[in-house]
């Protein structure tokens, strides 16, 4: 009686995307190997009965190399055998080298159908597979399927039940004997016919290069940034701006009037008027900056960067810059796959910080962990750095990537030296190119924004209501007469910044929000922003961070934040003069 | 045939895997990528000071570290 499927495969072969097309549940799925590093449950209904789905994070064998492919081998030997269906998903591009995985499933005794994914792909590259001799040669249902349109997935469905454990190898096999029996196998059912290169095979090979590889990526960073912040600011400008101040605006003008322009609710919901007016970005009310902050200030930003994002992610091109950056990063104790939490803590710190499952040990975790939360700011406050530093001036704001990025070097560098261990060595698989269908691509990026607006809108409401009561009953001068000192000392801020810093706690984003109305000078602000971007994570990373390493690297990581964000903010006070 | 490892050997030529020097987990970890004995392989390049190597073992392309790469010995004919 089967109660549970599993999802299992190499790396990168699409588990997820076939994952959601069996239970309707949207997880990311992207083109480089490690995309998923949590596990997903799901259901789907055959005939009367709801069975639980599993997506398993990939792994080349049964013999685990990292937390994330432990967690998959682990979970699936739980299970007892005759209870669980797995469904192997194979990248039938790559045929040989994925039925490894199999054998070893098989030779493990699991009920086992084969799912061979991606066979839109196989014809341009002159492959064909001869299914019906390979489901003769495992003895397990062998099912052609394309997840990404959805080509097959009915038939796996309807083929789930039959999955059986296959035909047992004649002796005992170890990694040899394995690949001998799979030569065979290839011998008797793949047919090769040859293909020319393509521009997009010598694309391919050009971005791993040394010289041209470079090239590339500097190309493709500096494209990316300029389209970020092109599209970004597009956005603000000609749509959500226009659309905040034609049709909110004069609701809010009217609920003002309505609560008579002052009081305690006036306060919470409105703020305070400037010059008798709502300012949407100095009135500080639940319904007037805090929507400004987060519709105005930040979406656009969001939008655009997860459209980058998911773009290369899906294309292939992150693990061409992760060999690009292998050297760099290893003087950091990492190595170059540590690029790509870095890349998503670009986006928010949380799946940046929960990517860095896919790194082998875990000193390399915590040094990745740390330098994301000190020298990787999110997009929320990257969005607000630009809104506000960028009225200054781009000299200030790109000051605030250089110190950010000197941060990174200087203190993965010193971690590097200080920390037992050496760092692993990098090995990993680099994709072909693939050309997403524009549909899967808007789909992935509009969870990635329902993600963010659940995520975020709450606590920005929570936080700036909070925060309005505790102006109103003057509970924060307690805590300014505190840090005034060191903001006041140290960092040259205004005692009311330490409100703005404070926050930072629950949100950046909301934080750089607060000083919008204490008209600090361009120096100021350059401080108070990196301090911000280096100090505490705000409380979800903070979570995460908590779950990732554990109670003991989480305070040993806090320690390192706020010794640097002190230097720094320090540094940078009495090092600028102006 | 010279045996090389994969640092020695030159970008553009071909190979086969004759041993995989380092531990256990190593080995697995390559047989899993199908980088296994007797197998042929291509390099594709190497990065100046002691960066990465990539590899084409069958469809696959693989990048390994400098020293990881040091492990891999390869005959070439």
């Amino acid at each position: 009686m089967i109660k549970k499927i599993f999802l299992i495969g190499n790396p990168n072969v699409g588990k997820s995307v076939v994952f959601s097309r069996l239970t309707g549940v949207q997880v990311i799925s992207s083109n480089y190997p490690g995309t998923t590093v949590e596990i997903s449950k799901g259901y789907l209904k055959i005939g009367e009965e709801k069975i639980e789905v599993i997506d398993l994070p990939g792994t080349y064998s049964l013999e685990p190399s990292s937390k994330a492919e432990e967690v998959a081998v682990n979970l699936l030997k739980e299970q007892p055998k005759n209870e669980v269906a797995v469904i192997n998903t194979i990248d039938s591009t790559n045929l040989e080298r994925n039925l490894y995985l199999t054998l070893q499933l098989i030779e493990q005794g699991y009920l086992l159908i084969a799912c061979l994914n991606m066979c839109d792909d196989t014809e341009h590259r002159g492959i064909s597979i001869d299914t019906v001799k390979l489901e003769a040669r495992l003895g397990v249902p062998v099912i052609s399927t394309c997840a990404v349109t959805g080509v097959g997935i009915k038939l796996l469905i309807g083929r789930i039940l039959e999955a059986k454990t296959g035909l047992q190898p004649r002796a005992t096999p170890d990694h040899q004997e394995r690949w001998k029996e799979i030569g065979e196998i290839i011998e008797d059912v793949q047919k090769l016919s040859h293909r020319h290169h393509t521009f997009r095979e010598m694309l391919e090979d050009a971005s791993i290069r040394p010289f041209s590889g470079i090239l590339l990526g500097a190309a493709v960073i500096y494209a990316s940034f300029k389209i970020v912040r092109f599209f970004g600011e597009s956005l603000i400008n000609n749509i959500f701006d226009p659309v905040f101040y034609k049709f909110y605006q004069p609701v809010v003008e009217k609920l003002s009037a309505v609560l008579g322009g002052g009081g305690f609710i006036h306060h919470l919901l409105i703020g305070d008027l400037i010059a008798g007016k709502i300012d949407f970005k100095q009135s500080l009310g639940l319904l007037t900056t805090a929507p400004y902050i987060e519709f105005v200030m930040v979406l656009p930003y969001v939008v655009s960067f997860y459209f980058v994002l998911s773009l290369l992610e899906d294309i292939g091109y992150l693990p061409r810059l992760a060999i690009l950056l292998d050297n760099i990063l290893h003087r950091l104790g990492l190595h170059g796959y540590a690029i790509i939490p870095v890349l998503l803590g670009f986006g928010c710190n949380v799946p940046g910080i929960l990517a860095t499952r896919v790194l082998e040990s875990k000193r390399e975790r915590f040094i990745a962990a740390t330098i994301i939360s000190i020298g990787v700011p999110c997009v929320p406050l990257q969005a607000m750095i630009f809104g506000l530093l960028g009225k200054f001036s781009g000299f200030y704001v790109a000051g605030v990537y250089l110190v950010l990025f000197a941060l990174i070097i200087i203190l993965g560098a010193v971690l590097n030296r200080v920390m037992q261990g050496y760092s692993p060595e990098f090995l990993m698989e680099i994709p072909p190119y693939r050309f997403p269908p524009l549909a899967v691509l808007a789909k992935k990026l509009y969870f990635r924004i329902k993600w963010f607006l659940i995520e975020a809108v709450p606590i920005v409401m929570l936080g700036v209501l909070l925060i309005n009561i505790l102006v109103y009953f003057r509970l924060f001068d307690f805590l300014t007469a505190i840090f005034a000192p060191v903001i006041k000392g140290l960092f040259g801020l205004p005692r009311e910044a330490v409100v703005a810093l404070a926050i930072g706690f629950l949100r950046k984003d909301v934080a750089v929000g607060m000083l919008m109305p204490l008209a600090l000078s361009a120096k100021q602000l350059f401080i108070a922003v990196t301090v911000l971007a280096i100090s505490f994570p705000c409380i979800a990373t903070f979570a995460v961070m908590f779950k990732e390493l554990g109670f003991k690297d989480l305070v040993k990581s806090t320690l390192i934040m706020i010794f640097v964000s002190l230097i720094v903010g320090t540094l940078l006070n009495f090092a600028i003069i102006r | 045939m010279k045996k090389l490892n994969l640092i020695q050997m030159k970008a553009g030529r071909k190979a086969k895997v004759v041993e995989i020097r380092g531990g256990q987990a190593l080995q697995n970890r390559l047989m899993g990528m199908g980088i296994y004995l007797g197998k042929d392989i291509t390099k594709l390049s190497q990065f100046v000071l002691r960066g990465p190597i990539a590899i084409k073992a069958g469809r696959t392309v693989v990048a390994l570290g400098h020293s990881m790469a040091a492990k891999v010995i390869v005959e070439v004919e």
